[in-house]
This record gives structure tokens, C-alpha cells and sequence, in this order.
């Protein structure tokens, strides 16, 4: 089955790495198939920028993600910009403590920034996300994601990263 | 990752960084380019890796130095590449005609964006291909592949190495910006398990020249075998028309034979060259022939089609030149429609239309956006209804 997921925020707040971390974990650790694309270029400087996530059992053919059956936001704009694009029916996680809902959404949230301040490090938002959208959609195992992150930051970052990505994945498992 | 020349693995890779990666394990070790969008990657991680592994990364002041830089290092014996786009490609294309003709083995690295001229230097295009096949003055082939996937890119161009230096030609390959940014697995195999195929070299020793001549075919492959600069062979290289000790020969004789045995040296040997991918075309009616990212979409198409079931199947071109006239022709006495997807105006179809006799019909698109499995889809079903018809 084909899953389109897409990661939006502004820029640093580490959307990028996210997708990669993603993308990775799902077809390098969980042996699956994982394509990634990002916008690209002056448009995507600023403002809502997003990585795109397609994910599959087979392999994948057209590499775009069309209409989100997961979306990310972690800044308003990133909510209003791509909520329409997303499936009616799609899982939505936000940053509870940045992102005012559309009144009739019923998406998942997390003060994920607010989480990442109290373990010191402001930068680790979006690993605590990472951690939440792991409990929340059970698209990728927790194990693959914990490789990839451990895979993608730098050697001295991988504790804190992970103790984020933990704090998101409990924070789902206690409140939703 | 380490800094191994070939980081043997599995990777999420970038198709730019693949590219780059597939370079250094065909073993190349040196690098002549100018960045420019969407090829800058491949530059920019080879500007990292390459001193690293003990090979020459330079950033020239343009494109037409670039391509002599790279000519004049693989007559010194190295493996060189260069990476650039549309606009750069057309910069280079005078001295590709020389590499051309003083048969230098070098790898040009086309990441396609929309064009013509300045175009859509973020965005995807794939109308570089008639000009990688005619962009020089001059008859000549060209060998030129082109990757659907990061880990196509990778393999390719090993390939592209190989292939240049056994025939001593310039092998460009056609990526895309699709491909070229996308991320997808990439598995790099053991060192040891990377095929590369040898330089022809001089049988005779450099001393007094023995009867080295440096233009001199073989008569099987019309290949002749290379001396390196500094290895004492008395050689002569010029671009102009040259006999077979390489010095100018100013005569229509000389000159047909020379230029004949070049586009024969690619003609001849084209079943080497060629790679093409065949799916559900044992009983196909319908064939589409796409390439590049287009072939991502064109699969879903063929493979939707299928399942409606519909007779179509689809030839993926994996080299675009020199062209599998071969197959197409053989193709012809079997369907009753030819369906060309690819992101220009219709490049390739015109290009199948020279082979056979059925309607050829295009879903072209300009470039920009990467043309969806939809409109393919669409037309399979408009050719159906018109065989149904009769």
C-alpha cells in the first residue's frame, strides 16, 4: 500500500532531516521501499517549506506525494498552506503550541517545541515529533527509526536526539 | 559514511550524490566543472570526497574549460568527469566534438532541467537529448544513458566509465532534476564486485615508438589503443583530420575514412551499449517507450492498463544512443501502436517514428513538472479504443 507523508515547518526547524530520518528508516531499517523529494530552490526559501515522503510495500513509480495521508505541521503557516492538500480523512500531528486548528480538524497534537525547551535543546523539535508520529501512525517501527537517527547525527548529538524522539513517542502513548 | 573510495552499503540516498558515488567507485580521479543547478550536488560531494581519496577536484571558470580540462586529463590517464546542465551542456559542446575526435574517453554529467537557454534552473526538464546526439558540428555517435532511479544513477555511471574507455569515446549521462533530487535506497556493492573494463593500451613499449601508431584501429572494434601523455610514446593530437600517427592529413580520402570509422566504432559495436528494460511486452499491442523519471510514471500506466486489461507493455530506453533501432524495428511487426512519454515536445518520437510503420503518438510536456501516470494512462486507453475500432 502506498502512503503519502508530508513534514512541513519553516525553515530550521529541521524538516529536512526529518523526512531523510524517515525515508531511511523506513527503506533502509524496516526493508521497505521509501522515496523522498523536497521542494526546491528560491520559492522554497522560507515560508512553509516541507519534505515529502512516499512510502510502499512494492516499488515505488511516480515519486511525488499528491495528497498527504499523513501531514506534519509543526508552524501555522505549514497548517494552512498544506491541510488542503492532504486527504479529508488523513492523519494530522501538529505542534499544539503553534498551530490553531481548522475548527472542524481533528488533528493530533503535541507541544513538541515546548518539550524539546524543557530537555534543553530547542533544535530537537522535531525529533520529538519524529517520536510522536512513530506512536501516533505506526507507519515505521520504532527500532528502524532509532537506527536512522542514530545514523544521521553527529555521534556526540545521538543521546539527546534519541531521549527527544523517546519523550514524543511516550507523550502519544500517555495522552492519545 | 566513511571516506572510502567505494562506500560499499546501503544508503537513503540523493540521486545527485549516487552519481557521485558511482563515479568514485568506477575510479575517477578527476574532476573539472562549473556548478550549476541541479547538478551542483554532484560537484559539491565530489569536492569533498575526491582529494580525500587521492584524485584532483577543480572548479574551472566555465564550462568550455571544463570539458578541455577533462580531455586533456584522460590523455594523461586519468578517469575524468565532468557535471553540468542544459545551459552549461551547450557551453561544452564544441569540445566535446574534439573529445570526439581525438576519441578521449571522459564522462559528461547532465542533470536536465527545463530549457531552452536559462529555462528552469530548479525544475525538471529532459529536452537535452537530441542535443547530446547532434549538439557538436560534425557527424559522430554519441553514447549517452539515462537513470530512472538514484540507485540507475549509480550504476550508470560506472557504466558510463566503462563504456568510454573501452570504445574511447565521451559518454554523457542524461539524468534528470526528478532523479537527480530525489532520495531513494541505494546499495553500493564490494569493492571487488565493481566490473570496470580496460583502456585499450599500446602492445609496444614507448622506447622507440615500435609501431605504435595512436590512431590506428584494431580491425574487429575499430578501437585503436591509448598511449598516456608522459609515457614517452611520440604521439600527435590535433582536431583536425588526422592519418593514423594522428598528424593533420588535409584530404577528403583521409577525412572519410577517419570520420566513417568513428561513427562505426559506436554503430558496430552498439549491442555492447545498449541497455533497455522490457515489461509485459510478450503480447503487447500497444507499446510505450518512455525514459528517464517519465519511465517511473509510464510503469504505473502500463502496469494500470494491464489490469483493465489491456495489451501493453513498454520498452524502457536505459541508453537513449546510440538508438536500439534493432529492437524498435523488431517491435513493429508485432504491435499495432507506439506510445512515446517523455518531458519535451517530442525528441524520441520522432525518433521511433524513423523505425516503423504503426501511429506514434506523444504525451510530451515541456518540463517543469514531471508529466504524471495519468495523461499516459489516457492515451493507452485512446490507442485501445482506436484498435478495437479498427
Amino acid at each position: 500500500m502506498r502512503t503519502e507523508i508530508r513534514i512541513g515547518g519553516f525553515g530550521g526547524q529541521g524538516v529536512g532531516l526529518a523526512g531523510n530520518i524517515v525515508g531511511k528508516a523506513i527503506s533502509i531499517f524496516d526493508g521497505r521501499e521509501a522515496v523522498m523529494t523536497q521542494a526546491y530552490g528560491p520559492e522554497a526559501r522560507g515560508g512553509a517549506s516541507s519534505a515529502n515522503i512516499v512510502a510502499s510495500d512494492r516499488p515505488i513509480d511516480y515519486p511525488f506525494v499528491q495528497h498527504p495521508d499523513i501531514l506534519i505541521a509543526l508552524s501555522q503557516e505549514a497548517y494552512t498552506k498544506f491541510r488542503p492538500e492532504a486527504k479529508p480523512d488523513a492523519l494530522i500531528l501538529i505542534d499544539n503550541g503553534l498551530v490553531t486548528p481548522l475548527e472542524d480538524d481533528r488533528p493530533y497534537g503535541i507541544p513538541a517545541t515546548r518539550l524539546a525547551e524543557e530537555l534543553g535543546r530547542r533544535i530537537v523539535t522535531n525529533m520529538v515529533m519524529l517520536g510522536f508520529f512513530t506512536a501516533v501512525t505506526a507507519a515505521v517501527s520504532r527500532e528502524a527509526m532509532e537506527e536512522a537517527i542514530k545514523s544521521s547525527v553527529k555521534e556526540k548529538f545521538i543521546d539527546l536526539n534519541l531521549k527527544a524522539f523517546a519523550t514524543g513517542f511516550e507523550h502519544a502513548k500517555e495522552k492519545v | 559514511m566513511n571516506d572510502a573510495r567505494v562506500r560499499t552499503g546501503k544508503y537513503f540516498m540523493h540521486g545527485d550524490h549516487a552519481c557521485a558515488e558511482g563515479a568514485l567507485a568506477a575510479g575517477c580521479n578527476f574532476f573539472a566543472g562549473y556548478p550549476i543547478t541541479p547538478s551542483t550536488e554532484v560537484a559539491e560531494h565530489l569536492a569533498y570526497r575526491l582529494p580525500k581519496v587521492g584524485g584532483t577536484f577543480i572548479q574551472m571558470e566555465d564550462e568550455l574549460a571544463s570539458m578541455a580540462a577533462i580531455i586533456g586529463a584522460s590523455a594523461a590517464g586519468a578517469r575524468s568527469m565532468t557535471a553540468t546542465s542544459g545551459p552549461g551542456l551547450s557551453l561544452m559542446m564544441e569540445n566535446l566534438g574534439l573529445a570526439v575526435m581525438l576519441e578521449t574517453p571522459c564522462v559528461i554529467i547532465d542533470i536536465q532541467r527545463g530549457s531552452p537557454s536559462t529555462g528552469l534552473p530548479t525544475m525538471a526538464g529532459q529536452s537535452d537529448v537530441m542535443q547530446a546526439q547532434w549538439g557538436s558540428h560534425g557527424d559522430y555517435e554519441i553514447v549517452a544513458y539515462a537513470p530512472s532511479s538514484p540507485q540507475e544513477t549509480f550504476d550508470l555511471t560506472v557504466l558510463a566509465f566503462n563504456v568510454a574507455d573501452r570504445f574511447r569515446t565521451p559518454v554523457i549521462l542524461l539524468g534528470d532534476e526528478v532523479i537527480g533530487h530525489m532520495m531513494e535506497r541505494v546499495e553500493i556493492p564490494a569493492a571487488d564486485e565493481i566490473v570496470l573494463w580496460d583502456r585499450k593500451r599500446p602492445k609496444s613499449s614507448p622506447g622507440n615508438n615500435g609501431d605504435y601508431k595512436a590512431f590506428l584501429p584494431d580491425e574487429d572494434d575499430l578501437v585503436p589503443a591509448m598511449a598516456h601523455a608522459g609515457e614517452g610514446y611520440r604521439v600527435h593530437f590535433t582536431g583536425l583530420t588526422h592519418d593514423e600517427l594522428g598528424y593533420p592529413a588535409m584530404d577528403a580520402d583521409t577525412h572519410h575514412k577517419l570520420v566513417t570509422r568513428l561513427v562505426e566504432k559506436i554503430r558496430r559495436n552498439a549491442d555492447e551499449i545498449i541497455r533497455t528494460e522490457e515489461i509485459y511486452l510478450d503480447d503487447a499491442e500497444i507499446v510505450v517507450i518512455s525514459y528517464g523519471c517519465t519511465a517511473r510514471s509510464a510503469r504505473r500506466a502500463v502496469r494500470e492498463a494491464r489490469e483493465q486489461g489491456i495489451k501493453v507493455g513498454m520498452l524502457r530506453l536505459i541508453s537513449i544512443w546510440p538508438f536500439p533501432e534493432k529492437q524498435i524495428t523488431s517491435l513493429g511487426e508485432q504491435a499495432k501502436a507506439f506510445i512515446v512519454a517523455e518531458m519535451n515536445l517530442g525528441q524520441i518520437s520522432r525518433e521511433v517514428e524513423r523505425f516503423v510503420s504503426q501511429p506514434v503518438t506523444g504525451v510530451h510536456h515541456a518540463g517543469g513538472a514531471m508529466i504524471p501516470p495519468e495523461p499516459i494512462l489516457e492515451e493507452i486507453a485512446n490507442c485501445q479504443r482506436s484498435i478495437a475500432n479498427g
